[in-house]
Order: C-alpha cells, then structure tokens, then sequence
C-alpha cells in the first residue's frame, strides 16, 4: 500500500468528525486545525487501528501532530507486521 | 515565558461556571460528625460522595488500635519499605490480606494510587504490550506513561474490542489486560468472566483493580472477581484502604511465584516513605471487620437499591440501568445544569460529586452520590427528597 493510500483512508475516516469543515491534506493538524478532543482523538484510533487492522500505541500519539504522520506511522506499522 | 500560564485554560474553564454560594473545588469539613454527617458551611450535611462504603471510618477497635500504635510506635515511620520503614505491623497487615484474599503473596502500598502505578510501570516494559480500558482511572493512565511498554486502549467493558486488539499482539510479546471490578464515576462493573477468559485465551496477563468494589462483592468480600467466581484468572490484584477500609494506603496481592521481586524493583513502593504505623494498625483491624461483616454489605446493597430506584422512578436519568455498585450517578444534560444542580443540592444539605469531562467517559455530567453501610434508610429517602426538590428548585425536568 502506497502512503497516498493509506492518507486517504484516514482522511476518510477523519471526515465524519471533521466538524469545522476543515480541507484535509497530510499537513492538517489535530489540535490546531481540526480541534479534536482527547475523546474524539480516541474513537479515531480505535477506528484506525480497526481499518488497518493494527495496533496504534496511544504512547505514540504525542509525537503524531498531523495525518501525514499519522500515515507514515501507519504504514510503519503494517510495514513491521509483514 | 512564565511556567504557568499553560494552566490559564482550566482557570478560564472554572471561572466560566456558573457557581454562586458553594463551589465543589472549595468544600471543607469543618466537623465531621459521623461517616454520614458534617458540617460543612455552618450546615448539617449528609454525605453521600465520599466512598465510605463500608462506614467504617469510626471503628471503635480501629481507633483504639490506631491510638495504641501511636502510643508503640510514634506518629511516623520516618523511612522507606526497603530501608527503616518495614515494622512488624507491616509485615502483619500484609499477612492479613494475603489471608482475605487467599493468595501467597501481599505487598503493602503507601496510597492506592501507587499501588497501581507501581505495579503497571514495572510489571511493563519496552516491548512489552500494556492493554487498559478506555474509561481507566487516572493511576492506570499515569503507571501506562510511566512505563516504556506499548499502551493499547480497548473501548470501555467491550469484550471484543479487547479481543481484536489482543489478537493483533505480536506471538510471544508480554502482555498485561488491566481492568476494574467497578468503574469509579458511572458506577458500572465488569464483564469480568468475558474479559478474563479472552485474556487468558491469548496468553496475557491480568491484573484487577477492585478499589471500589472490596469489602462488599462477593461471599468474603473481596470483590467482582471473587462475586463472579474469576479469582484464579487474576495475576494480580490491586485495592485501597481508603474507600472500603476507611483510612489510606493500597495493596497489590498475587500467588506469582516470582512476586516478592517486585519490592526491590518497583520504585513507586521503595522511594516513598511507608505507611504510619496507625494507619497500619486501623486497616487491619478494618479489614477483619470486613472479613465478618456480611450484614453491614447486606444493607449496603440495600441502600444502592434503594437509592437507584428511588431516584430512577422520580424521573432521573442514570448511568446504569440497575445498581451495580454502592455508586449511584445520575445523568446531567449540560455543565450549565450540572452546577446548578450540585450548589442547590448541596444548600439542601446533601453532599455529592460533581463529575465532569475529563474525568467522565463520552462527555457526561454527573451527580456522582457513592453511599455507605451505615446511612440509615431514612437518610437514604432524605437523599432522594433533596434530589427531588432539587430538580424542582432549578427547573430541571424529570420524566417519571
């Protein structure tokens, strides 16, 4: 899977929350674009985890500031598993 | 750059409630006059958020004991559980519990809050996967960032949530499934068979947290575990003397062979000073008490049952559908009528939590009552009265 993959299903999953209409590319941010609370934060990553089927450590989640990094964790992540 | 201005959001945050004569950060107890009474403001005020579930806060052979250690062993220990801080009545208070909860080994904590601290930051390390419920207390979150371990969270109490994330676990990784017999703000308990036995069909590990729960789950008291017959698929158990026990300090018990290990690994339990020995000697006493208090439990239940459907047929909103746990909460649309609510209701006399994000699941706002074995059943009609004509007093509507 290519990260423009795998960036565009995030964002997919990223839209239904996306309250503030805000365009969503790799450089969006969660906190100050997107201003998501730490509960919604938490369904996003269950959801990510389910749809890659992968587990996503919340302790990672400090240094993951935008979708991009978010992506790229992503495909790390499935990368290691297989 | 001044260090606290990135506190300047929750000032603002409390500063926005609408609080006029009584703030719920700002309560002091002025005389405390029985486990369910004190004056608080210049009122007589029953309490019934301050989880003394068992009421045994006024023991008398508790304090006795206690003013007897004083009197033995001085007002403090002055040391850490590794260096001068070890008394015999230590040594005696963690035989006790390892006897109630018939394990091999017991490890006495200085709070509750290390004890779950200790146990998680040490029990996980790199590599290792750490696997919490969403809904965890704060000394579960704190022990999961405190370690190095992979921190997984499962959606609260949802077996299969769990079991998916168990599944993706790497073959051979170490891993530990931390969940709560009761969860403290909703009250609610665990599907506790269900998630021990997913967690043991995968090989982790499991540690339980009955904080809220000891002293009046289950035949002996010792919690969801022991109620649902689960005890023997807990690695670990974790509790606290300052809810049921009625003083403060935690423990942790387990019949893992290697156990013992874990009092010269485990900073949270070596560089603290340990409990004071009259604090030592009124657990113990408390919990014998609660090792022969069936009827004290008996009424306890009670009282919760009393309570949750009082307030349920006057038109409340719960956060459980039955009474799960002596904690009773009821459902508040906003923070707006969530201070309203707890300021009138404590100008009724009746003192409760109030819960708030963040430290409530989904964002609810809570009247958070936990109540005791020793209200009698006229204080809890007293409680429902006052929730009643409080909802009365700000124009909440119930809907019977």
């Amino acid at each position: 899977m290519t990260s423009e993959a795998t960036l565009a299903k995030i964002c997919d999953l990223i839209e239904p929350i996306n309250k503030k209409g805000v365009p969503l590319t790799a450089d969006t941010t969660f906190a100050a674009d997107l201003e998501l609370d730490s509960l919604t934060v938490m369904g996003l990553v269950a959801d990510i985890e389910d749809e890659f089927d992968i587990l996503l450590p919340i302790n990672l989640l400090p240094e993951l500031e935008t979708i991009g990094q978010v992506a790229d964790a992503v495909d790390r992540i499935v990368a290691d598993k297989n | 750059m001044d260090l606290l201005d990135k506190f300047d959001y929750i000032l603002e945050s409390r500063e926005s409630m609408p609080f006029q004569k009584a703030d719920p950060l700002t309560v002091v107890m002025d005389e405390v006059l029985s486990e369910t009474e004190a004056v608080i403001q210049g009122r007589r005020t029953i309490l019934a958020g301050t989880n003394n579930y068992m009421g045994l806060t006024f023991n008398g052979e508790a304090i006795d004991a206690a003013k007897k250690a004083l009197d033995d062993f001085g007002t403090g220990t002055t040391g850490s559980r590794v260096l001068n801080g070890t008394y015999g009545s230590h040594k005696a208070l963690e035989a006790e519990i390892a006897r109630f909860y018939g394990t091999e080994h017991c490890m006495v904590f200085s709070t509750g809050y290390q004890a779950n601290l200790g146990l998680i930051s040490t029990l996980c390390a790199k590599d290792d996967y750490l696997i919490i419920d969403a809904d965890s207390h704060a000394s579960i979150y704190d022990g999961s960032s405190m370690g190095n371990a992979n921190v997984i969270r499962f959606k609260h109490n949802d077996v299969d949530n769990l079991e998916r994330r168990l599944k993706r676990i790497p073959e051979g990784a170490g891993k530990l499934v931390v969940i709560e017999g009761i969860y403290s703000m909703l009250g609610d308990q665990a599907p506790i068979k269900e998630m021990l036995e997913v967690c043991k069909q995968y090989g982790a590990m499991t540690l339980v947290d009955e904080a809220h729960s000891m002293g009046f789950c289950g035949e002996k008291g010792r919690g969801v575990a022991e109620m649902f017959g689960v005890e023997h698929l807990c690695d670990f158990i974790v509790g606290t003397f300052s809810k049921s026990v009625g003083t403060v300090g935690g423990f942790a018990v387990s019949n893992h062979p290697k156990f013992e290990t874990l009092r010269i690994a485990c900073r949270p339990y070596m560089f603290t000073a340990s409990l004071p020995p009259s604090v030592v000697a009124s657990a113990l006493v408390n919990i014998q008490t609660i090792a022969r208090s069936g009827n004290r439990a008996q009424h306890l239940w009670e009282n919760s049952r009393r309570l949750h459907a009082g307030l349920k047929d006057a038109g409340f909103t719960m956060a459980t559908d039955t009474a799960e746990s002596p904690i009773i909460a009821v459902l508040l649309p906003d923070l707006e009528a969530a201070t309203r609510f707890w300021e009138t209701l404590f100008l009724n006399g009746v003192y409760v939590n109030l819960s708030a994000p963040p430290a409530t699941p989904a964002g609810y706002f809570l009247m958070r009552t936990s109540l005791s074995a020793q209200h009698s059943t006229a204080q809890i009609d007293q409680i429902i009265d006052a929730f009643v004509k409080t909802a009365s007093d700000i124009g909440l509507s119930l809907t019977p």
